[in-house]
């Protein structure tokens, strides 16, 4: 198909939409369904997976921009062979994964404590509003704050505002060295040594704890990771080829036996975004930390409180996120103050007035 | 509701000396660093906590009364310039750092902080707060949040919208909203984003949680001399296609050169047509290995003389003369006029071209000081507001600049923000579809617009005459780049 009939039927289909007030599921490469509310998935799909390719990308700039049905590992691999990468380590959960699928949902990998995440990336959007209308906001330019920051609203909005056409991102190079470090520890002291990682200057990317076991990896030149893991000790795993990428991999894109428990029938997958230095949460199942300490990754048993886990989360100062598990029983999605949740029913009904792109899929009140 | 209104309502909460009405007492915030426009306002309140703050704006929504924040008032955009039947809401009461968690790595600040007040207070943790904007000494964190300010160092630490956590904000119509969180993100939409850069037309923000970082171990300096500014273009896209990110990476033209020389001895190279700082830091040994591959490629780029400053004395110097860049133009010309333009980096040696062609055709010098790493460049136009047509003049090249620099696949505001000043080419690079839906953003926090009302987002008509005056230029945004 012509590309210019991919963008007119999405219009098109967008369009008619508005005008008959029929909600519409959008979806990239699907990789993500089992993301957000459930209900959200029943009405008829706008498949933006056809509406793909890179339009623009120059190392040197450190901006790649492409449309919104690329698929993540086709970017991946073309930033790759020019020795860049996507800072923020978007998962992949399956090979479909597409760009829009990955600003959509806004979510980020291993290395988002320390070099930031998909929203502090994005430098321009495309989208198609809920009146089917083409716009753009923010550009190829590291720097931008003409008009108000639509590009990184989008980002994480789950389709809530607009269907995404193309995006901008700022890339970074790949380090020269990685090094991963492996120290046996528990859960109190595992945290702390990533608080103290955090408060000098070392060159980590990543930080995970699980049974017992502190992953930290170091990227950067050759010397300070030198520097860095005789500072830090511990034994290097030595398998860079494989093993090493595999770990982090396997915890980015949820392959890890920890997250396969998770999937399982009768338990739940909980993500707990809260302050870092939050002591070890005491709750029923089994914990894997990232970030620094900001990420809790709970696997419990389905039939676990919700209320007390999220309010475990708020308590310290964050969030909890149902990822898999009985979404019936309790919304995806931690709930907003009211005062949030006004501002977010103005902002949809703004973008969206008639309420038809991916309705419910982040809160059951839009 | 009329000034004595007001003043009757504000005395029932407020000091008689947190409340300014006389002509004496209004003045110095008739406006911000960009003195061009001035506008006295009705009145000023000066209120030192959020439960005053939150008292002044439920008066002012119920009488309809617009209302304008204003920090340190350093703003370059005019987006602090107060509304004649307006409340100027000054946060420079509110001057606290609340709390430092050093294990956390945040700070918990009030709006009215100074920049830099974040960073010294930080120190004796051997951290800092990244952003540093130019005017770090005097600015306030809630302006920069309003502004979403940069600095030298953005490139690798980036703008105020990635180093901070949470806001606490006010809305006109009473509401207390926590946007973002003690955690890295938080849930439903990116309001922390949405409200960073907003030019204090959706809230106002009463605390702010900032990050902190550890301050690098070392920081090394280079400075490079190219005779062609075109080369220290292309030595700047060779430093980075190495896989280099600087720290730090400012360019100078001639006539910066000359006129920062005179001002601070700082030893520059007076021969020299462009003038590349780049700066490393990091741990002592990736800082020696990193300055040792950017002295290559500068090498291997043209550059006719490169310098190590061979200690912190001799770094602070490099420096000062890139720092005085405004000072200095202060000094060789009555007034001048800065822009705030970003480029793709690789349009530079056009992008100059086409401003010194301007600068003949206005009789206007102009020295060009450029964040090179991140493409956004800062023409300063030289001119003497007392020679009639001088500013319009000055205006009217500004205006161009800004044209070229969206013409080429950039913005009209890199970091100074829309304010007052850059309306007309909010124009140019937004479409009336995009800037309808600006005003529904607002609409959404501030439904009557009273706040900072007639800022950063042109109304619609006033585009439909500045387009009409502007179509036998050809002025068509992003004409190279595909719409949909």
């Amino acid at each position: 198909m012509q590309d210019q009939t991919i963008l007119d039927q999405l219009i098109q289909t967008v369009t008619e939409a508005a005008e008959y007030k029929q909600a519409l599921c959008i979806r990239g490469g699907g990789s993500k369904d089992f993301y957000g509310n459930p209900q959200a998935l029943q009405p008829p799909a706008l498949n933006t997976a056809t509406w793909q390719g890179i339009v623009d990308y120059e190392p040197s700039e450190l901006v790649i921009t492409a449309r919104a049905g690329t698929p993540l590992a086709e970017l991946e691999k073309l930033l790759h062979d020019h020795g860049q990468m996507l800072a923020f380590e978007p998962p992949c959960f399956n090979t479909s994964a597409t760009l829009g699928g990955c600003v959509a949902a806004g979510l980020s990998g291993p290395r988002r404590a320390y070099t930031g995440a998909v929203r502090d990336y994005v430098l321009g959007i495309g989208l198609l509003d809920g009146q089917g209308r083409t716009l753009s906001f923010g550009g190829r330019v590291m720097k931008n704050v003409a008009g108000y920051d639509v590009s990184r609203l989008m980002t994480g909005a789950m389709g809530t505002l607009g269907v995404l056409l193309e995006v901008s991102l700022k890339v970074l190079p790949k380090p020269a060295v990685e090094r991963t470090l492996c120290i046996q520890t528990n859960m109190p002291q595992a945290i702390g040594i990533m608080r103290r990682c955090a408060a000098e200057p070392l060159p980590v990317s990543a930080t995970c704890f699980h049974e017992n076991q502190l992953y930290v990896r170091l990227s950067g030149a050759e010397s300070a990771v030198h520097t860095a893991h005789a500072r830090l000790g511990g034994d290097e795993i030595k398998d860079k080829g494989s093993c090493e990428e595999n770990f982090w991999k396997s915890v980015r894109d949820h392959t890890h036996p920890f997250f396969q428990q998770g999937k399982s029938n009768g338990k739940s997958l909980w993500r707990l975004s809260i302050q870092s230095t939050t002591p070890p949460l005491s709750l029923p199942g089994e914990q894997l930390i990232e970030w620094g300490g900001a990420l809790r990754w709970l696997v419990t048993d389905e039939d676990t409180d919700a209320a007390k886990i999220r309010n475990l989360a708020s308590g310290a100062g964050g969030h909890a996120t149902l990822l898999h598990g009985n979404k019936t029983a309790t919304p995806v999605f931690h709930p907003l103050s009211p005062a949030l949740l006004k501002i977010h029913q103005r902002l949809k009904q703004q973008f969206d007035p008639a309420g038809i792109l991916n309705p419910q899929r982040l809160y059951a009140e839009f | 509701m009329n000034r004595k209104q007001l003043i009757t309502a504000f005395l029932k909460f407020l000091p008689e000396e947190a409340i300014l009405y006389e002509a004496e007492d209004l003045r110095p915030y008739e406006c911000d660093a960009l003195s061009a426009y001035r506008q006295m306002p009705m009145i000023v309140v000066l209120p030192r906590t959020e439960a005053e703050i939150a008292a002044i704006l439920q008066i002012c929504h119920a009488g309809q009364v617009p209302v304008v924040a204003r920090g340190s008032g350093t703003g370059l955009s005019g987006g602090a310039l107060p509304h004649a039947e307006g409340v100027l809401l000054s946060l420079a009461k509110l001057n606290r750092i609340l709390d430092i968690d050093p294990a956390a790595c945040t700070a918990r600040v009030q709006p009215g902080v100074r920049n830099l007040a974040i960073s010294e207070a930080a120190a004796s943790y051997e951290m800092y707060y990244a952003p540093d904007p130019s005017s770090q000494i005097a600015c306030s964190i809630g302006g920069n949040v309003a502004e979403n300010s940069g600095g030298v160092h953005c490139l690798k630490y980036g703008l105020t919208v990635h180093n901070i956590l949470r806001l606490r904000v006010l809305t006109i119509e009473g509401d207390v909203l926590e946007i973002g969180a003690d955690a890295l993100d938080s849930p439903g939409f990116d309001l922390l984003a949405l409200m960073t850069g907003s030019e204090g037309m959706l809230g106002i923000v009463t605390e702010i949680t900032v990050k902190l970082l550890p301050k690098p171990e070392t920081v090394k300096l280079v400075m490079a001399v190219f005779d062609d500014i075109s080369k220290a273009g292309d030595a700047v896209a060779n430093v980075i296609q190495a896989g280099i990110i600087p720290a730090g990476m400012e360019m100078m033209d001639k006539i910066t050169i000359h006129a920062v020389e005179d001002f601070v001895h700082a030893g520059y190279d007076l021969e020299g047509a462009a003038i590349l700082l780049c700066e490393s830091d990091g741990m002592a040994e990736e800082v020696a290995d990193e300055i040792k591959q950017i002295q290559t490629i500068l090498q291997a780029s043209g550059a006719v003389r490169i310098s190590l400053a061979r200690d912190e004395a001799e770094r602070q110097l490099f420096w000062a003369g890139r720092k005085a860049a405004f000072p200095a133009a202060g000094r060789v010309s009555p007034d001048y006029y800065c822009m705030d333009g970003t480029i793709p980096r690789k349009h530079l040696a056009h992008v100059l071209e086409q401003i010194e062609q301007l600068s003949a055709e206005y009789g206007l010098r102009c020295m060009n000081v450029f964040h090179a790493g991140d493409g956004n460049l800062h023409p300063l136009i030289l001119y003497d507001a007392n020679q009639l047509g001088e500013l319009e003049k000055a205006e009217a090249f500004g205006a161009r600049i800004l044209e070229i620099c969206i013409q080429s696949g950039g913005s009209l505001t890199g970091e100074h923000g829309v304010g007052i000043e850059k309306l007309n080419q909010m124009c140019l690079q937004f479409n009336d579809a995009e800037r309808d839906l600006f005003h529904a953003v607002k609409a959404a926090f501030d439904p009557q617009s009273l706040l900072n009302p007639g800022k950063a987002i042109p109304e619609l008509h006033r585009c439909a005459e500045f387009g009409a005056m502007h179509v036998h230029r050809g002025a068509e945004k992003f004409p190279d780049i595909p719409r949909f």
